[in-house]
C-alpha cells in the first residue's frame, strides 16, 4: 500500500447539451497501489462519466488528473492513447470483444500494439491470463463463439494483458445474470487479492460493492463518503 | 515501428476478411473500371495511331520546293529610274521559274548533319499520262529515294503485292497504285507506257501494287525510282523537285520550316500547317477515352467509399474498443486507409491484368477492310503508359475514397459508442 496510482484534484465538468449541467462537482480523491475500489451511487450521479474521466478517455473537464504521478492535463491524442494502453485495463458492462478474432487475439491486441514482449511471448502470457480465468480451453475459438459470461472473462484477460497499473470497470457484472455475475465477483477478488491488482470498479450492485476494500458513494455529482 | 505497421495490417486484413463480401464488390468495381479504361484508351489510341499513321507517317514533317509563283519583285521595281515611281502592273502571270530545287545536293548534306532532324528523302513528282490503249489516264509518279522513303515513311507497308525493292534493283521499274492498275486492268510483271508532260514516252516494268488506304489517292498515284523519273522528265541526275524532312520532334516543325525556307530561299510547309485537322481529332478522341476511363474510376472510388463507411458504422464498436485500449486515432485512421488502399491496389493489379488480357482479346478481331491494307485485326496500343496512368490514378482514388470515413473512424469518441450501451 503505498504510492498514489491515480489522483483526482477538483474535478469538474459540465454537459452543455442541451443545457447546462453540472455532472461531477469538485471531486477529490486518490488510489494507493493495491486497493479494490468500488464507485457506487444512483443512475445519473456521474458516476460513469467519472469513470471516463480518470481513464483519460473524456478530456473535456476542469481540474487535474494524474496517473502514477504524472499529470494528464495537455498531453496528446496519441500519449493518451499511450497510457491507456500501457497503464490502464479496462472491462466494459458490454464486453467489446472483436469478433473479426480469436479470444487469444482479443487478449494479445494491447500487448501487441504495447510490444514490449515479442509476439511468442505475449501469445505465451495471454494463454497464461485465461488460464487465471478457466478460458484457456477457447483460446483459438472466434470472440463470437463463447457464451456472454465468458466473453466478459476474455474481457478482463485483456484488461490485464499489459499488466496494467489500474483495472477500471463500468457496470463489469451489469449485463450477466446472477451466476455469471457471481463468477466475475470472484475473478475481481481473485486478481485483487492474489495479484495486488489495483481495482477501481463502477458498479449499482451493493453485494459486489460489499467486497471492496473502499467505497466510493456518489450523490448528484459529488462524493457524499469516502 | 514496422511491428505496429504490421499490427494494423492484420487488424485491416480481418476487417476486410470479415465483410468480404462487401469488400470483393469494391474491389471489382476497381478491377471493372481500370479494365475498362486500359482497353478503351489502349484501343482508342491503337486506332488514333492507325488512323493518323495514314497520313501523317506519310507526310514529310517539313516540305522543302519551289512552288509556281509570280515574282515578289517584277522586273520594273528593279530599275533604278521608276524606283520612286508608283508602278501598277496589270495581269501579272507566274514566273517561268524552275521546280527544281537548286543546289540540292548542298541542302541534303546540311539538312543531314542538323541534329533536329532525323532524316532527309529526296522526291521528284511528274505529271504523266499512263498509255492504256486508246486511252491516256493521268497520274502522278514520285520518284523517290527507295531506301529513305522507306526509313522514313514506311513505304514497304503500303506495297501490298510485289517487293518494294524492286524498285530500286530493276531498272525502268513502276509501283502502280492499286486502284490505278485495276483501271488498267494490268498485272505484276506487266509493262505500262508512260508519257511525261514533255511528249517523253517510256515504258515501265510494274513490280508491286500500292495501296494507301485513301482510294482517291491510288487511282492516279504512282512510285518509281528517282534515276528512273529524271530519265523520263529527260533530266540531269541532280533535278530534285521536294526534299521531305522527318524531324526528332514534330512539334519544331513550323518554326524550323521557317528558318529553312530562309536559309535554303525555297518554299517550305510543315505538317502542322499541311495536315491540322489530323492533330485535332486525334486530341479529341484521346481527351474522350480518359474522360469515361476516369469517370468509371471516380464512381468506383464512390463504391469504396460507401463500403468504407458503413464498415465504420458497422465496426463503430470495434473502434471504440481499440481506442480504449491504447490505439490512437491515426492507428486508427491508418487502419482504414489501408484498407481502402488495399482494395485500390488488388483492384488495379486485376484491371490491369484483365485490360492487358482484354486489349489482346480486341487485338485478335479481325478487321479486314480494303481502305486498310496492312491490318488484318483491331489495333491496340499497348503503350505502358496507359497501365502507369490507370494505376496511379486507381490508388489516388481510393486513397481519396479512403481519406474522408479514416478520418471520420478516427475522430470516433469511444466514450459517446461505450456509453450509448
Amino acid at each position: 500500500m503505498d504510492g498514489k496510482i491515480l489522483e483526482a484534484t477538483a474535478i469538474n465538468k459540465f454537459f452543455y447539451n442541451p443545457r447546462e449541467v453540472h455532472i461531477l462537482k469538485d471531486i477529490n480523491f486518490s488510489i494507493r497501489k493495491g486497493e479494490f475500489v468500488s464507485v457506487v451511487g444512483k443512475s445519473g450521479c456521474g458516476k460513469s462519466t467519472l469513470l471516463y474521466i480518470l481513464s483519460t478517455m473524456d478530456t473535456d473537464f476542469q481540474g487535474g488528473l494524474k496517473i502514477d504521478g504524472i499529470s494528464m492535463k495537455g498531453k496528446s491524442d496519441a500519449e493518451l492513447a499511450m497510457v491507456r494502453n500501457e497503464k490502464i485495463g479496462f472491462v466494459f458492462q458490454f464486453h467489446y470483444l472483436l469478433n473479426e478474432f480469436t479470444v487469444l487475439k482479443n487478449v494479445m491486441l494491447p500487448a501487441l500494439k504495447l510490444k514490449k514482449y515479442s509476439e511468442q511471448e505475449i501469445e505465451h502470457r495471454a494463454i497464461e491470463k485465461l488460464k487465471i480465468f478457466g478460458m484457456d480451453k477457447h483460446a483459438l475459438k472466434n470472440a463470437n463463439m463463447i457464451s456472454g459470461g465468458e466473453k466478459q472473462r476474455v474481457a478482463i484477460a485483456r484488461a490485464l494483458i499489459n499488466d496494467p497499473l489500474i483495472v477500471m470497470g463500468d457496470e463489469p457484472s451489469g449485463n450477466l445474470d446472477k451466476h455469471n455475475s457471481q463468477i466475475v465477483f470472484d475473478i475481481f477478488q481473485k486478481i485483487a487479492y492474489e495479484f495486488k491488482q489495483t481495482l477501481l470498479i463502477v458498479t449499482h450492485d451493493p453485494e459486489f460493492s460489499a467486497g471492496t476494500d473502499r467505497v466510493l458513494e456518489m450523490e448528484d455529482g459529488r462524493i457524499i463518503k469516502q | 515501428m514496422k511491428l505496429k505497421l504490421i499490427l494494423n495490417w492484420d487488424i485491416a486484413l480481418s476487417l476486410l476478411l470479415a465483410r468480404w463480401k462487401q469488400t470483393l464488390v469494391a474491389a471489382i468495381g476497381v478491377t471493372f473500371s481500370i479494365t475498362m479504361f486500359i482497353t478503351l484508351l489502349g484501343f482508342m489510341t491503337g486506332l488514333n495511331d492507325m488512323l493518323d499513321g495514314l497520313i501523317i507517317n506519310r507526310t514529310p514533317h517539313i516540305k522543302l520546293y519551289n512552288e509556281i509563283q509570280a515574282s515578289e519583285k517584277q522586273p520594273i521595281e528593279l530599275s533604278s529610274v521608276h524606283k520612286k515611281d508608283h508602278n501598277i502592273i496589270h495581269s501579272i502571270k507566274p514566273s517561268a521559274g524552275r521546280l527544281q530545287i537548286h543546289n540540292v545536293s548542298a541542302i541534303i548534306s546540311t539538312l543531314k548533319h542538323d541534329e533536329r532532324v532525323l532524316g532527309v528523302a529526296p522526291k521528284i513528282t511528274a505529271q504523266v499520262f499512263y498509255n492504256v490503249g486508246a486511252i491516256d489516264i493521268t497520274g502522278v509518279i514520285n520518284g523517290i529515294d527507295v531506301e529513305a522513303e522507306n526509313n522514313l515513311y514506311y513505304f514497304s507497308h503500303y506495297v501490298t503485292s510485289g517487293n518494294y525493292i524492286d524498285l530500286k534493283n530493276i531498272p525502268n521499274s513502276i509501283i502502280l497504285g492499286k486502284a490505278a492498275a485495276d483501271k488498267m486492268l494490268v498485272k505484276l510483271g506487266d509493262i505500262v507506257q508512260v508519257t511525261s508532260v514533255k511528249g517523253e514516252r517510256i515504258p515501265l516494268k510494274v513490280v508491286g501494287y500500292f495501296q494507301s488506304g485513301l482510294q482517291d489517292l491510288d487511282k492516279v498515284q504512282s512510285y518509281a525510282s528517282i534515276n528512273t523519273t529524271q530519265k523520263l522528265l529527260g533530266e540531269s541526275n541532280n533535278y530534285i523537285t521536294d526534299i521531305q524532312v522527318k524531324l526528332k520532334d514534330m512539334e519544331q516543325a513550323p518554326s524550323l520550316a521557317k528558318e529553312f525556307a530562309v536559309l535554303f530561299n525555297v518554299d517550305a510547309e510543315d505538317i502542322q500547317a499541311a495536315n491540322a485537322q489530323f492533330e485535332t481529332g486525334t486530341k479529341v478522341r484521346t481527351l474522350i477515352s480518359y474522360s469515361v476511363g476516369i469517370t468509371l474510376l471516380i464512381v468506383a472510388g464512390f463504391g469504396i467509399y460507401n463500403i468504407l463507411n458503413m464498415m465504420i458504422y458497422e465496426k463503430m464498436d470495434s473502434i471504440a474498443i481499440l481506442k480504449a485500449t491504447g490505439f490512437s486515432g491515426k492507428d486508427v485512421n491508418n487502419i482504414f486507409m489501408t484498407i481502402s488502399i488495399s482494395i485500390g491496389l488488388f483492384g488495379a493489379i486485376f484491371g490491369l491484368f484483365f485490360g492487358f488480357l482484354l486489349s489482346s482479346f480486341i487485338d485478335q478481331i479481325p478487321f479486314n477492310t480494303a481502305a486498310l491494307p496492312t491490318i488484318k485485326t483491331y489495333p491496340v496500343n499497348y503503350d505502358a503508359i496507359y497501365y502507369v496512368i490507370g494505376g496511379t490514378f486507381a490508388l489516388i482514388t481510393t486513397y481519396f475514397a479512403g481519406f474522408f470515413p479514416a478520418k471520420k473512424a478516427s475522430k470516433i469518441d469511444p466514450v459517446i459508442i461505450i456509453r450509448g450501451k
